[in-house]
């Protein structure tokens, strides 16, 4: 009876576990490649690493980024080599977190964290100058009122250059080809990439499984006809 | 007036100012209770529902969310209220009114315990008893209606007047299954006092209980009950009266703030004394199995058991209607008109019909065991002929010239 059926399937959910995570209060754990907004890293003597290239601006999609780059100091350089980013400013009004930035970056200067709650009351806030965007003397973002930072989200900023070997060429994933960051050292790679069986594996087994569903589809048929 | 404030003890003899306190603190408690108990449910069932939709529900407000209610309340209190221009103000204000009020007083005619003494007064732990009492709760839900209707005509709009004219016509097609299951009670038990129809059916041994064969009458008479007493709160699946997809929000289209609370506060209220309604006519009431190892004149068997026994049996119903609202979908309107009409009142009239003939073959010392099935039979075979009389779905129906 289609009735008692009804009262049985919300009875028998009554039982089963809940998904919900309490949100503000606790957060899921977000990829390691997730994009949030942005730091300028440092290496590990303090010195900047953006050099005032550019190319982030360039790329940008969004155009949310300007830079101007300077000759550095020569009796206080600010970056190891012969320019520094000396105006680096982030529009979030128009970012899109493509991470274009990212990976057009020569030096690794500007990477992303897994920060995506802040919001703004007014629209100079939204504008992130280099002073706010640079890391702190202990690796890690420096923090506005308006951001709700919880857990570790500033843990792994690096996240997508880890993960990306060298030139996309499976031969080198898990090779270390990044520099050192200022507060974490050395970052290792992230682990459980393709060169895994298990991963290779799962890989046959869902490239199966499109396989027989391709098959299965009537447009399949119509074809073969 | 004597007699009719007889029923209670409290209000037999001298009425002293002790007396005039003692009725003082009843109305002060069953007014608090109300609410609480209203606060509660509200609570109960966003986390039951919840429960049932695999979410966790209101989870920040006090432990576990208990306080979800008051949070609300509070904030519609601080809420900005209006009123549209075409509407009829005095009778816009009024209706949120007219419509909760009933409710709290129906709820005065309910025993939620046993006798009792305070201060050398012996008393019912109900509000009021009348003689009329059954019929005291006929009016009430009646005139519940009103606030309904006329929060829908007095807003000047729409869609608040099409709710309200769905709420009557639902209403009237119900208010006759509703009464007619009453009366099956109500000849069983021959009397109209609340606590007269308890007592009738207070529990005494499983033998009397099967040989009354009042029982198999009497499921078919709360089933009718409920699906009618369902209806007559806009509960769903018989909410056609706010159909937010139809009719935006109903009669409270245009309610704003406190008012609007008022119309839940109204609408809840109404589920808990429709469930407290049931538990009197139809589970006994406060009546249950005594704990056998106290006395018999303890505070725990004689204050707290048949308070117990009230709230396990009133939680049970109330959950019932929280099921409900989370299994089954909205009826449409010819379906609610269908079940109504056709069903419910034929059935009804049968089932009274049945309880004359237990309570007749009671009284005469007829074999019930024989007479009782027989009725039964009678009444299915009468069903029968009359859905044979009707018109089928797609049969066009011939004018009367």
């Amino acid at each position: 009876m289609g009735l008692a059926k009804g009262f049985g399937v919300t009875w028998r959910q009554m039982f089963r576990p809940r998904v919900t995570t309490p949100y503000p209060d606790e957060k899921r754990p977000k990829p390691e490649r997730f994009h949030g907004r942005h730091v300028l890293n440092r290496y590990e003597d303090g010195m900047e690493k953006c050099i005032g290239c550019e190319l982030c601006a360039g790329v940008c999609p969004a155009q949310c980024i300007y830079v101007r780059g300077a000759d550095n100091p020569p009796d206080a350089p600010v970056s190891p080599g012969e320019r520094y980013g000396f105006v680096y400013e982030i529009n979030y009004l128009r970012c899109i977190h493509c991470d274009l930035c990212v990976e057009a970056c020569p030096t690794e200067a500007i990477t992303e964290t897994k920060l995506f709650e802040f919001s703004f009351s007014n629209r100079e806030d939204a504008i992130y100058t280099k002073a706010e965007l640079l890391v702190g003397d202990d690796g890690r973002a420096k923090r506005q009122p308006w951001e709700l930072w919880m857990g570790g989200e500033d843990d792994l900023t690096s996240g997508w250059m880890r993960a990306t070997a060298p030139s996309g060429d499976i031969d080198f994933a898990g090779r270390i080809a990044w520099s050192n960051e200022l507060g974490f050292g050395e970052r290792p790679a992230e682990v459980g990439q393709s060169e895994d069986e298990a991963d290779l594996e799962s890989d046959v087994a869902s490239s199966e499984s499109s396989e027989s569903i391709e098959a299965a589809a009537p447009g399949g048929v119509e074809h073969d006809a | 007036m004597s007699a009719v404030l007889a029923a209670d003890p409290l209000l037999g003899g001298d009425i002293d100012l002790t007396v005039v306190l003692i009725v003082i603190a009843k109305t002060v408690v069953i007014f608090a209770l109300l609410l609480v108990l209203v606060m509660f449910y509200i609570w109960f069932l966003r986390k039951v529902i919840a429960d049932m939709q695999n979410r966790v529900g209101p989870d920040n407000a006090g432990p576990w969310g208990i306080l979800q209610t008051l949070a609300d309340g509070i904030k519609f209190f601080f809420k900005e209220q209006s009123i549209p221009d075409t509407a009829d103000r005095w009778v816009f204000r009024l209706a949120p009114y007219l419509s909760v009020l009933p409710a709290f007083l129906a709820f005065s005619i309910i025993p939620i315990g046993g006798k009792v003494s305070i201060a050398g007064h012996q008393t019912y732990l109900q509000l009021a008893d009348p003689p009329i009492g059954v019929l005291f709760l006929l009016m009430m839900s009646g005139i519940g209606l009103y606030g309904v209707m006329l929060a829908g005509w007095a807003s000047g709009s729409k869609y608040p007047l099409l709710g309200s004219v769905r709420a009557s016509a639902q209403l009237l097609s119900y208010e006759a299954a509703f009464g007619l299951s009453v009366v099956a009670v109500l000849l069983h038990s021959g009397t109209l006092s609340t606590r007269g129809i308890a007592n009738a059916q207070a529990w005494t041994s499983w033998h009397s209980f099967v040989t009354d064969w009042y029982w198999s009458v009497a499921i078919v008479s709360f089933v009718i009950f409920v699906i009618a007493a369902v209806a007559e709160t806009n509960h769903p699946p018989f909410d056609l009266v706010e159909a937010e997809q139809e009719l935006v929000g109903g009669f409270h289209t245009e309610y704003t703030g406190i008012r609007f609370a008022i119309f839940f506060l109204a609408e809840f209220m109404n589920v808990i004394t429709m469930s407290a309604i049931a538990v009197t006519l139809f589970l006994g009431g406060p009546s249950g199995p005594a704990l056998g190892f106290l006395p018999k004149t303890g505070v725990v068997n004689v204050w707290l058991m048949p308070i117990f026994w009230f709230f396990l049996k009133l939680m049970a119903l109330l959950f019932g209607t929280v099921w409900l609202r989370a299994s089954l979908p909205r009826l449409r309107y010819d379906q609610l008109m269908d079940l109504g009409w056709k069903w419910l009142i034929e059935i009804s009239f049968l089932a009274v019909m049945v309880t004359g003939v237990v309570v007749v073959a009671r009284d005469q010392g007829w074999e019930r065991w024989i007479a009782v099935p027989a009725a039964f039979g009678g009444a299915i075979v009468i069903l029968g002929l009359l859905r044979m009389c009707m018109p089928r779905r797609d049969e066009p129906v011939s004018e009367v010239v």
